[in-house]
């Protein structure tokens, strides 16, 4: 077998095409972190005196926290003072249509494929799309209004819904959880929310894409989804981030909350910028996800597609309180060069005949580093939960690495746990196969792997399974030689 | 058509092939018979090109060109197909779509457009016709949990949709049963025209009732050793391998 290692050479030669930089003016705060600045970002954003004071809350909490080291992942010492947290495209009076959006985002957004019109037009999508801190334009809101669901910016909700924000902000993930979330519970700026009353079926998907433009700031956006009882949500939040040789941070918050028989359906293709062959530049990617299935038989899936950044660090997590509730996550990771991924899920088993799936596909070539990591905690009074786990890991050429740590907590005897768990590597035998029958190395890796991820893709909705289908192809490009 | 001129190969080092000589015409069948580990598959997996092995002489012509310089896909493109002893699972990937992808390069290749899904499928449910096979080996992955008769079924069907000029059948026969033996024999006689060529690697002389070679040939650590016509593999049946060793000594 050992022919077959060396003939399977990694030359890891990939292009990010998303990295280009839009030339537009903006509007900084001064770099670094203190409550002046945690003052002026809550000041431009017009904020409302008790979303001020948590943020003062979760930065005097942050002080005394140390950052995480648990993780598998290395990077230098992270100076949080040499960070820009609050910048926005100048001249932003409130934007009525999207006509009044900046001629140049626009043309970045119609760069990384989603112009704002066409996606009206075509109908199914709604886009919010947030670039660097503030989000410029909600498409779809009029249609969606009428069915009585909110989907804005996150700014937007805390001007107008501010009741609802209170509420549930924080409601999942504390402003104490993490090092990270904290720290974003302190600066974040802006992000989507979305509220799904009682009854209705979201009859679109909705979409967030985010962009880091800026160079050396930070992103700490914040998303917020409540589905009420009954409702159905599907939402997907794509990213990407021009090419800098620095690293930049990108440290965000999701909460949902799904009340009794509510489904959500969150969906990530995260394509941040993964650094050069090398390992400089690229975006560290500290996330902190996670649903509560806080009603009786309600659904949170998470399904992600992790293709970029430098560092990938997150956890989409169910905490199933509801009796007969219900969490997925499913979930593709790249880590190609020198990219490191951390990742995986926590299922919370707290209400009875809660059940969860966690299928978990990582892919590693290069140099990189892929680990994942997963927690099943099963609560003393969940009874008959069911939990099955299936983690496989897939490995291009010979110097790349993958982990699994699967942590279970079982404190109830009438659950059942199953953990899966393979390790394979991309047989030269496959690739010779292909090729014999036509394909180019490249399209036969692109095949092989894509087979490799279709369980995951098929969670994906239609349009971006092909999509994410086509980002995996494009970051591994020439990864075998 | 097929030109192997003292062709020699290693893998790891050790000496496999050591001076094969060959010529195959269009319209031709060819068998290759001997005994395991006499190098029947080396010869078919040097001629469609895996890098494992090392030529270290000779050469290999096709239709005139020096095929022993190119990928192995270039060499399927030009028409190489080579139906393996053990075909490898690639987990997944549907059938359909593999296939579709390996014959719409070699079609680029050709010169021709490539087929959409409608036409692609119309060819597809023909073929499967020809070679007596259900519908359901469409949606299937790529060898995935196939048994070892559906592996071998599967190659032939994939021949049948790529239509190469030279095919080269690697123990095709071991594994399937009495009918898909008849199944496929009868496809390959099917898909058989004057300008195409096929080379059927086999250890029993019962495929070669249904299909009937014009030479057969005898392997023996990495030689050729002994050709003749039809009656040569009843010969060796009769007589087995040792016979022919006695001979060429
Ligand atoms: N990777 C390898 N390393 C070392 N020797 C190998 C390797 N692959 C094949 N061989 C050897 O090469 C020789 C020829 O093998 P080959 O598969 O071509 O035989 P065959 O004639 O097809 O046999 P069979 O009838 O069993 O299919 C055998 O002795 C085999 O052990
Ligand atoms: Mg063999």
């Amino acid at each position: 077998m050992t022919t077959e290692t060396q003939s399977i050479e990694t030359l890891a030669t990939q292009e990010y095409k998303y990295g280009f930089i839009t030339q537009i003016e903006t509007e900084t705060a001064p770099r670094g972190l203190n409550e002046d600045i945690i003052r002026l970002i809550s000041f431009k954003k017009n904020e409302p005196k008790w979303l001020l004071e948590w943020r003062l809350k979760a930065y005097r909490y942050w002080l005394t926290m140390e950052e995480p080291k648990w993780h598998n992942v290395h990077y230098p010492k992270i100076n949080y003072q040499d960070i820009i947290y609050y910048a926005a495209p100048k001249h932003k009076n409130k934007l009525n249509s999207l006509d009044d959006i900046d001629p140049e985002i626009r043309r970045t957004y119609e760069k990384l494929g989603i112009p704002l019109e066409e996606q009206m037009r075509i109908a199914g999508v709604a886009v919010d799309a947030v670039f660097d801190s503030v989000s410029v334009a909600t498409t779809f809101k009029e249609k969606l209004k009428n069915l009585g669901i909110i989907f804005c910016s996150f700014s937007e909700a805390v001007q107008e819904y501010p009741e609802l924000v209170k509420k549930y902000l924080g409601s999942v993930v504390p402003y104490t959880d993490n090092y990270f979330a904290t720290l974003n519970s302190a600066v974040f700026t802006d992000g989507s929310f979305c509220y799904v009353p009682k009854g209705v079926r979201c009859p679109m998907e909705l979409s967030t894409y985010f962009r880091i433009n800026t160079a050396d700031t930070g992103q700490f956006e914040r998303t917020l989804i409540v589905a009420e009882e009954g409702s159905y949500v599907s939402y997907l939040e794509g990213c990407t981030a021009p090419i800098r040789d620095t690293n930049q941070l990108h440290a965000a918050v999701v909460e949902l909350v799904a009340f009794d028989n509510a489904q959500i359906k969150y969906s990530t293709v995260q394509n941040w910028y993964p650094g050069d062959k090398e390992g400089k530049g690229g975006i560290y990617n500290f996330v902190t996800k996670r649903g509560k299935c806080a009603g009786v038989s309600s659904k949170i899936s998470w399904t992600q597609v992790e293709t970029g950044s430098a560092i990938t660090w997150k956890y989409p997590s169910c905490i199933l309180q509801g009796d007969n509730s219900i969490g997925e996550f499913y979930s593709v990771a790249v880590a190609n060069n020198r990219q490191q991924a951390d990742t995986g899920t926590k299922m919370v088993h707290i209400g009875k005949n809660t059940r969860s799936t966690i299928v978990s596909k990582g892919i590693s070539a290069g140099f990189g580093n892929n680990s994942y990591r997963g927690l099943v905690q099963v609560h003393k009074k969940a009874e008959n939960t069911r939990n099955f786990s299936q983690c496989d890991s897939l490995l291009i050429g010979d110097k790349c690495g993958a982990h699994t740590f699967p942590y279970i907590e079982v404190k109830n005897t009438s659950s059942t746990v199953e953990h899966e768990a393979s390790t394979s590597k991309i047989g030269e035998d496959q690739i010779f196969y292909c090729k014999q029958r036509g394909l180019s190395t490249e399209d036969a890796v692109n095949m092989i792997v894509n087979g490799f991820c279709k369980e995951v893709f098929r969670e994906l909705p239609m349009e971006f399974a092909v999509e994410a289908q086509k980002l995996l192809g494009i970051s591994l490009e020439g990864s075998v030689g | 058509m097929l030109e192997i001129k003292n062709l020699h190969a290693s893998i790891n080092g050790k000496n496999i092939l050591k001076g094969i000589n060959l010529t195959v015409k269009p319209g031709e069948v060819h068998a290759i018979m001997g005994p395991n580990g006499s190098g029947k598959s080396t010869l078919a997996q040097v001629i469609a090109g895996r890098e494992t092995y090392e030529v270290t002489e000779g050469e290999v012509l096709f239709n005139g060109k020096n095929i022993l310089e190119m990928d192995p896909e270039e060499r399927a493109r030009e028409g190489v197909f080579v139906a393996f002893q053990y075909p490898v699972e690639i987990p997944g990937v549907s059938n359909t779509y593999f296939l579709k992808a390996g014959l719409n390069e070699i079609r680029k290749h050709r010169g021709l457009e490539p087929l959409d899904a409608v036409e692609f499928l119309a060819l597809v449910r023909e073929r499967l016709k020809v070679l007596h096979l259900t519908e359901n080996l469409l949606n299937r992955s790529v060898n995935e949990g196939f048994s070892g008769g559906e592996k071998k079924r599967n190659e032939i069907f994939q021949m049948a949709v790529l239509e190469p000029t030279l095919s080269i059948l690697d123990e095709t026969d071991s594994g399937l049963d009495i009918d898909a033996l008849r199944d496929v024999a009868d496809g390959v006689n099917k898909l058989r025209k004057k300008d195409n060529a096929t080379i059927v690697v086999t250890h029993y002389q019962r495929l070669l009732n249904y299909i009937v070679p014009d030479y057969v040939h005898v392997l023996q650590d990495g030689k050729i050793v002994k050709s003749g016509g039809r009656e040569l593999a009843l010969e060796l049946e009769e007589k087995g391998y040792d016979w022919v060793k006695e001979q060429a000594a």
